[in-house]
């Protein structure tokens, strides 16, 4: 009787319409576009769910002929990525192209005299590994924009972000982030609702940057105990304590507490050092699309 | 009589005067060419939401040509539109203004500015300092003006219906949290059922004019709404887009429903307004009025010391 009786439910992962998402990142981008004056998007097809689902919301903003997918393989790469890449730019019948980043990442890697492959590489020379990928990527990816006449579509979700999974000035970099604010278990909703090939939604996420990696894996966690934590820790403001009454691990929700805030400094601009009256992003303050800042046509 | 009412749900366009002076023109046309007496736009329908800094390079003077030109050829049509206001003094507020014929009939200045969560509004303009019902004539005798969070406090439209407004204009741009998911449709929940508990508690009617389109992140959610001074829907906008919807509200059903339930003639505002000095002065720790606390039937108990309410000073 005066026994808690243990809790039957944990807390519920964030639920929403896929249609009605979808129809207001779709109209997020067209405003975009409106704003900036571009008309073109481009985006770094992986393979993966969150990029094949920008792609499909790209092509519903701009349509398929102004979409530049570009795939970007490493030769470590998998051969189901280049598959499943293909799949997305048949279904949506948009423009492509591919740029091996091998001839340029391995060298890189072999000046700065790193641990090359083949070698048990440690969790820092991993990373390295990988941030030089994402960054090499990026390279790439912006020149392509260029060549396009395209604005750089992030391919960012809400549960990398809150986590820090990802590359600054790499994999996060782009003029607008449509999934930005899903995270991956209501993108997954997203991207049947889109209808993303059901072999995209359905495989483990993975940053493919060795073979056999998976997000799961190296986070150590599932995205739904990661993304149930997420919603109760940041967009419900639960406690630490009450999440884990509610069922959750504590070891889960004390690493999911620890890692979001540790990685604020990915979210956010640098700290500028105030000395003048007006300071960028402090007191000089305006809305990224305004009077004056679309490009002349 | 017949009154109708037009809400033209639009997306202005950040930071551009200019354009917007031109959208709100062609759409008023539209509306008045349908036959309203009435055109509600949104709240800054002349300069969009998201301003920051830009708010003392769109921001006009209530009497600027530009602002009174707004339906100055239709004489008989009263037009409601958001604005960024340069007051007399160089205050910067978030205003609406009530046109009729080239003239300013009415202004309202947003006395509630929301600067929590996603809002920041109360950095970068000054809340205004008057809730007031303004006279229009008849059927309807007086319109009480407010902007979207105002409608949150309220205080604010239950003063303006004793103030004499027979119509509440609510001009909103009201972003979307949360859209599709159960959350999001309750906060849109929220707004309905305030309108629809005002409408009743006030027997008076409302048109909310709520804002459509994207700034930066931001989506807004439109549904537009005009309710009878039951609580009824008399007109109703989609979400999310652009529309221009008319309903018509007849002077008669107000009034038979003010003889119906009579609550807002049975107000006791000399009740409100004792407590309420009592509750102020109570609350800044001055001296409070004297008692008055008779009711007819000899003084009022003693209130236990303990039970006395804490003073709390709260910052100006």
């Amino acid at each position: 009787m005066n026994a808690r009786p243990a809790p039957v439910e944990l807390p519920p992962l964030p639920v929403i319409d896929p249609g009605t998402t979808a129809d207001l990142i779709v109209a997020f981008i067209r405003s975009q576009m409106a704003q900036t004056g571009f008309a073109r998007l481009v985006v770094a097809l992986s393979g993966g769910v969150d990029s094949a689902t920008v792609a499909f919301l790209a092509t519903r903003a701009v349509g398929a002929e102004n979409l530049l997918a570009v795939r970007l393989p490493y030769r470590a790469s998998s051969a189901d990525s280049e598959t499943d890449a293909l799949r997305v730019v048949q279904a949506l019948g948009c423009p492509t192209g591919i740029v091996d980043i091998t001839p340029m990442v391995d060298p890189l890697l072999a000046l700065m005299g790193d641990a090359q492959e083949g070698d048990a590489l440690d969790a820092a020379a991993q990373v390295r590994r990988g941030n030089v990928m994402a960054r090499q990527r990026m390279i790439v990816l912006y020149d392509k924009s260029v060549e396009f006449d395209g604005l750089v579509a992030g391919t960012s979700n809400k549960s990398e972000a809150l986590l820090g999974y990802g590359t600054q000035y790499g994999d996060m970099a782009a003029a607008l982030m449509p999934i930005g604010d899903l995270y991956k278990t209501q993108l997954r909703a997203v991207a049947e609702h889109l209808g993303v090939p059901a072999e995209i939604v359905a495989k483990p996420p993975s940053a493919d940057l060795w073979p056999g990696q998976t997000d799961e894996g190296e986070l150590g966690r599932t995205y739904e105990d990661l993304d149930r934590t997420l919603f109760a820790l940041v967009d419900r403001r639960w406690t630490v304590d009450r999440c884990v009454a509610a069922g959750l691990e504590a070891d889960l929700v004390e690493w999911v507490a620890a890692r979001v805030a540790r990685m604020e400094y990915k979210r956010q601009m640098p700290p500028v050092a105030k000395i003048s009256l007006r300071t960028p992003g402090i007191d000089h303050l305006y809305p990224r699309r305004r009077p004056g800042s679309r490009r002349a046509t | 009589m017949e009154v109708r009412i037009a809400l033209a749900q639009l997306a202005p366009h950040l930071g551009e005067l200019d354009a917007n002076l031109e959208l709100v023109t062609a759409r008023l046309a539209e509306a008045t060419a349908d036959g309203a007496d009435i055109v509600v736009f949104p709240e800054l329908a002349l300069t969009g939401y998201l301003l920051q800094d830009l708010v003392p390079e769109v921001a006009i003077r209530a009497d600027d040509p530009r602002l009174l030109g707004i339906g100055a050829d239709a004489p008989d049509v009263m037009v409601a539109v958001g604005f960024v206001e340069e007051t007399r003094t160089r205050r910067f507020c978030n205003s609406v203004a009530l046109l009729r014929g080239g003239r300013l009939i009415g202004l309202h200045r947003k006395v509630y500015l929301p600067t929590y969560g996603l809002f920041d509004e109360g950095r970068f303009t000054r809340a205004g300092h008057q809730i007031r019902a303004t006279e229009v004539g008849d059927p309807l005798h007086k319109v009480g003006l407010s902007v979207c969070e105002d409608f949150w406090h309220p205080f604010l439209p239950m003063l303006q219906v004793q103030d004499g407004a027979l119509l509440l204009i609510n001009v909103a741009a009201g972003p979307a949290r949360a859209p599709g998911s159960a959350a999001g449709l309750a906060a849109i929940g929220g707004w309905h059922k305030m309108q629809e508990t005002y409408a009743l508690l006030g027997t008076v009617a409302i048109a909310f004019c709520n804002r459509v389109g994207n700034e930066e992140g931001l989506t807004f959610w439109g549904g537009s709404r005009l309710l009878g001074p039951d609580g009824s829907v008399l007109a109703e906008a989609p979400l999310y887009e652009e529309a221009m919807v008319m309903g018509v509200l007849e002077t008669d059903d107000l009034r038979m429903q003010r003889y119906n339930l009579p609550v807002v003639g049975d107000e006791r505002l000399e009740l409100v307004r004792r407590e309420v000095d009592r509750i102020i002065a109570d609350r800044a720790g001055i001296a409070p009025p004297p008692d008055q606390a008779s009711d007819g039937e000899g003084d009022a108990p003693a209130v236990p010391a303990a039970r006395q309410p804490e003073r709390e000073v709260e910052p100006a």
